[in-house]
């Protein structure tokens, strides 16, 4: 259950980001979409603890996330770019991920078994560094990386940007499957509206920092956002 | 054309987001590059006069003509360790109707009007107008004059051709070598031979143009090898050569510091701007040769203390000065990871104090110059590791900008705040000014001992420090976020 409460993030006088109140429930695929500027990345960094709300707080699994770093240890998250370390190779990155989320080499190995499909033969086993890779390689390394050790919570900015379909396609599975069980709370953040409502099955629109709609998934979602956003 | 790039440059320089942050590393180095001209300019106009008076029965400037060779090999070396070749942002032009041959043409011309190529000139003018003055054919002596500026210009654009081959720099380093010796054994006198023919260039100015022809062949050379490089794929293919990776298992047994030890060797290892600073560990370790075979420094002892903490400090403070902005460019990733600060920071302390030992090691062979020297060195080193690895990790959480690690570090100031400058006192003056007091009043055994002590003072405190320090990181976190997000 992650808790968003009187959450409000000010760059001077100028809000960028207000939400009254956000709860999204254990194992809840929840996607978060909006216009350039809505506070969409704003909000996954709040979550993160990487920038501090100037009023209000978010709560992950009952931890105030800018109080206590508990969290860190069941959440995993790929926002950008700056979330990879350019000189390692591919695999070199998984094993130090894995090794700061517990896994020792043999559970990396295993894990990594999972995303043969989806990586390609284009990111395991290549003698090249991860800044090197194109950009839709490094953005699948660090979207698995994001699903190392067990997380409760994964965190995604962005995930089908730059992404070629098939792999689009098959990254809508594998975040399928990570929701099955209603154990493992998804967050993504999406400018593809008909991906995003086939993923997810709470939609929120952001407008401007302002929560503008909250929507349960269903057949008419995605018409329902495009009437939105084509004012 | 060429007012339009000209624009371009002035604008990258004033509107850099980190220009006003790193205005006062800017300053500094004007203050050296004044220096410097100064410098030349003194000796430039001295020279004659000093020479005159040392060997009188020889020709100041056939003297001067013998050590040319030395100069000139010595100012490639300097050059391939220091001057970049002039970089602009070509990606934005490429498809913009803009002949390719005038931006290699921009950029090469550049290269020619750089401060290395500028420096030579406040020594040789004054020096050709002395010379002059003195009689010496006119013509002669601007024919000479000419040689010099079409040469300083013909190893500037060498530089640019030899400055992906690191044999190059070695075969020059070994030819310096070779000279010295040959010359030491009175075998052979290369550098008079080729001094010789400067004399020629003195006597009959016209084979001055035998180097204008050098020059202009460089020049092309440089042309058409940048001209193929004008494109994306150029850039592309030089980088995904493949690579190998070292086995760094071993590293495990350290437990939980291994994952990120490991990093940071191969931070150190794959990166430009580090691995150049590779060469600063050398010529650091060799920093006491500066000093110790000049006997005006025999009596000085203090001066012990700063080669020894600089000998045995010196990948601490190249590398532990930029702590934690070499992990800048994920640093959004490493603070929302499942780990202990601590554990962080105590795997940079483990790599700086296991270099400050491996470097002492090295420098053994400085007891050549008496055990007093090696005595020191080792108080230094012990000083290293109890207090300047703290510091300099307290220095860090200052640090407030961000490194792109592939860029080259010889005169890169990227990264580089007033921290930087500040940090040396507590690290280099302090001792110093201690061990000189103590000794000075008490004597040289007690003085090494109290530099020694307070070494271990700071080691016994280790616990203690890293705490503090940690929390002074972990309060800094989101300044630090926010700062390695500044692109320069």
């Amino acid at each position: 259950m992650i808790e968003t409460t009187q959450l409000s993030k000010k760059y001077g006088k100028v809000e960028v980001l207000n939400i009254a109140s956000l709860e999204i429930p254990t194992g809840q695929s929840f996607g978060l979409v909006g216009n350039n500027g809505a506070g969409k990345t704003t909000y996954f960094n709040m979550l993160l603890d990487l920038i501090r709300p100037t009023k209000g707080s978010i709560t992950n699994h009952d931890i105030v996330v800018n109080q206590s770093e508990a969290w860190k240890n069941f959440t995993g998250s790929f926002i950008d770019e700056s979330f990879l370390i350019g000189y390692l190779t591919p695999d070199e990155y998984f094993d130090f991920i894995g090794d700061l989320r517990g896994m020792n080499k043999a559970d990396v190995k295993l894990f990594l078994t999972q995303f043969g499909e989806f990586f390609n033969d284009e990111v395991l086993g290549k003698k090249k560094y991860l800044r090197d890779l194109s950009k839709g390689n490094q953005k699948k390394a660090g979207i698995i990386a994001a699903m190392m050790g067990n997380p409760k919570v994964v965190i995604l900015d962005e995930p089908f940007a730059n992404l070629d379909p098939t792999t689009q396609i098959r990254l809508k599975k594998i975040l399928k499957t990570l929701t099955e069980n209603k154990e493992i709370t998804v967050l993504v953040s999406s400018h593809d509206l008909s991906h995003v409502t086939e993923v997810c099955e709470r939609i929120v629109v952001l407008d401007k920092g302002h929560l503008v709609k909250d929507i349960e998934t269903s057949q008419e979602t995605l018409k329902e956002l495009e009437s939105y956003f084509s004012v | 054309m060429i007012s339009h790039f000209l624009k371009l440059e002035w604008k990258q320089f004033f509107r850099s987001s980190s220009f006003s942050k790193s205005i006062g590393a800017k300053i500094l180095i004007g203050f050296f590059g004044l220096y410097f001209t100064v410098c030349f300019l003194l000796i430039g106009i001295g020279a004659y006069w000093i020479l005159k008076k040392q060997f009188p029965e020889q020709d100041p400037l056939v003297l001067v003509n013998s050590f040319l060779m030395y100069v000139i090999v010595a100012d490639l070396i300097f050059r391939y360790l220091m001057q970049k070749l002039p970089v602009m942002n070509i990606k934005p032009l490429l498809v913009l109707p803009i002949q390719k041959s005038k931006i290699v043409h921009f950029i090469l011309t550049k290269s020619s009007c750089s401060f290395f190529n500028i420096l030579g000139l406040f020594f040789y003018v004054p020096f050709s107008v002395v010379l002059i003055t003195q009689g010496y054919n006119l013509a002669g002596i601007l024919g000479w004059l000419a040689s010099m500026i079409l040469i300083i210009q013909s190893v500037n654009f060498f530089n640019f051709l030899v400055n992906k081959n690191n044999s190059v720099l070695v075969g020059l380093l070994l030819l310096l070598i070779f000279g010295y010796f040959i010359q030491y054994f009175n075998w052979f006198d290369l550098p008079g031979f080729i001094g010789k023919g400067f004399d020629a260039v003195y006597q009959s100015p016209i084979l001055s143009l035998l180097f204008l022809v050098m020059l202009i062949g460089l020049y092309m050379v440089n042309f058409k090898q940048l001209r193929n490089e004008v494109y994306l794929d150029a850039l592309i293919s030089e980088q995904t050569k493949e690579i190998n990776s070292a086995d760094l298992s071993f590293l495990e047994k350290l437990g939980d510091l291994g994952p990120f030890i490991k990093n940071d060797l191969r931070l150190i290892w794959r990166n430009k701007r580090t691995k150049s600073s590779v060469w600063m560990i050398a010529m650091g370790l060799l920093y006491g040769l500066f000093f110790y075979p000049n006997p005006m420094y025999a009596d000085m002892e203090f001066i012990y203390v700063l080669v020894g903490i600089f000998s045995t400090g010196t990948l601490l403070i190249n590398f532990g000065q930029f702590i934690p902005a070499w992990d800048s460019g994920y640093f959004n990733m490493l603070m929302s990871q499942n780990f202990k600060y601590e554990r962080y920071l105590k795997s940079k302390f483990t790599i700086m104090a296991i270099s400050v030992v491996a470097l002492f090691v090295l420098g053994i062979p400085y007891i050549y110059f008496g055990w007093k020297v090696l005595l020191v060195h080792f108080a230094a080193m012990i000083y290293n590791l109890g207090v300047n690895t703290h510091v300099i990790l307290l220095g860090g959480t200052f640090n407030r900008k961000r490194i792109n690690l592939d860029e080259k570090a010889a005169f890169n100031f990227q990264g580089t705040g007033a921290v930087q400058w500040i940090i040396g006192i507590p690290l280099m003056i302090l001792p110093m000014a201690i061990f000189g007091l103590i000794n000075w009043l008490i004597g040289f055994e007690i003085a090494t001992a109290t530099i020694a002590v307070m070494g271990f003072i700071g080691i016994a405190l280790h616990k203690k420090f890293m705490a503090a320090i940690t929390k002074k990181y972990i309060t800094n976190k989101y300044v630090m976020i926010h700062a390695f997000k500044q692109e320069n």
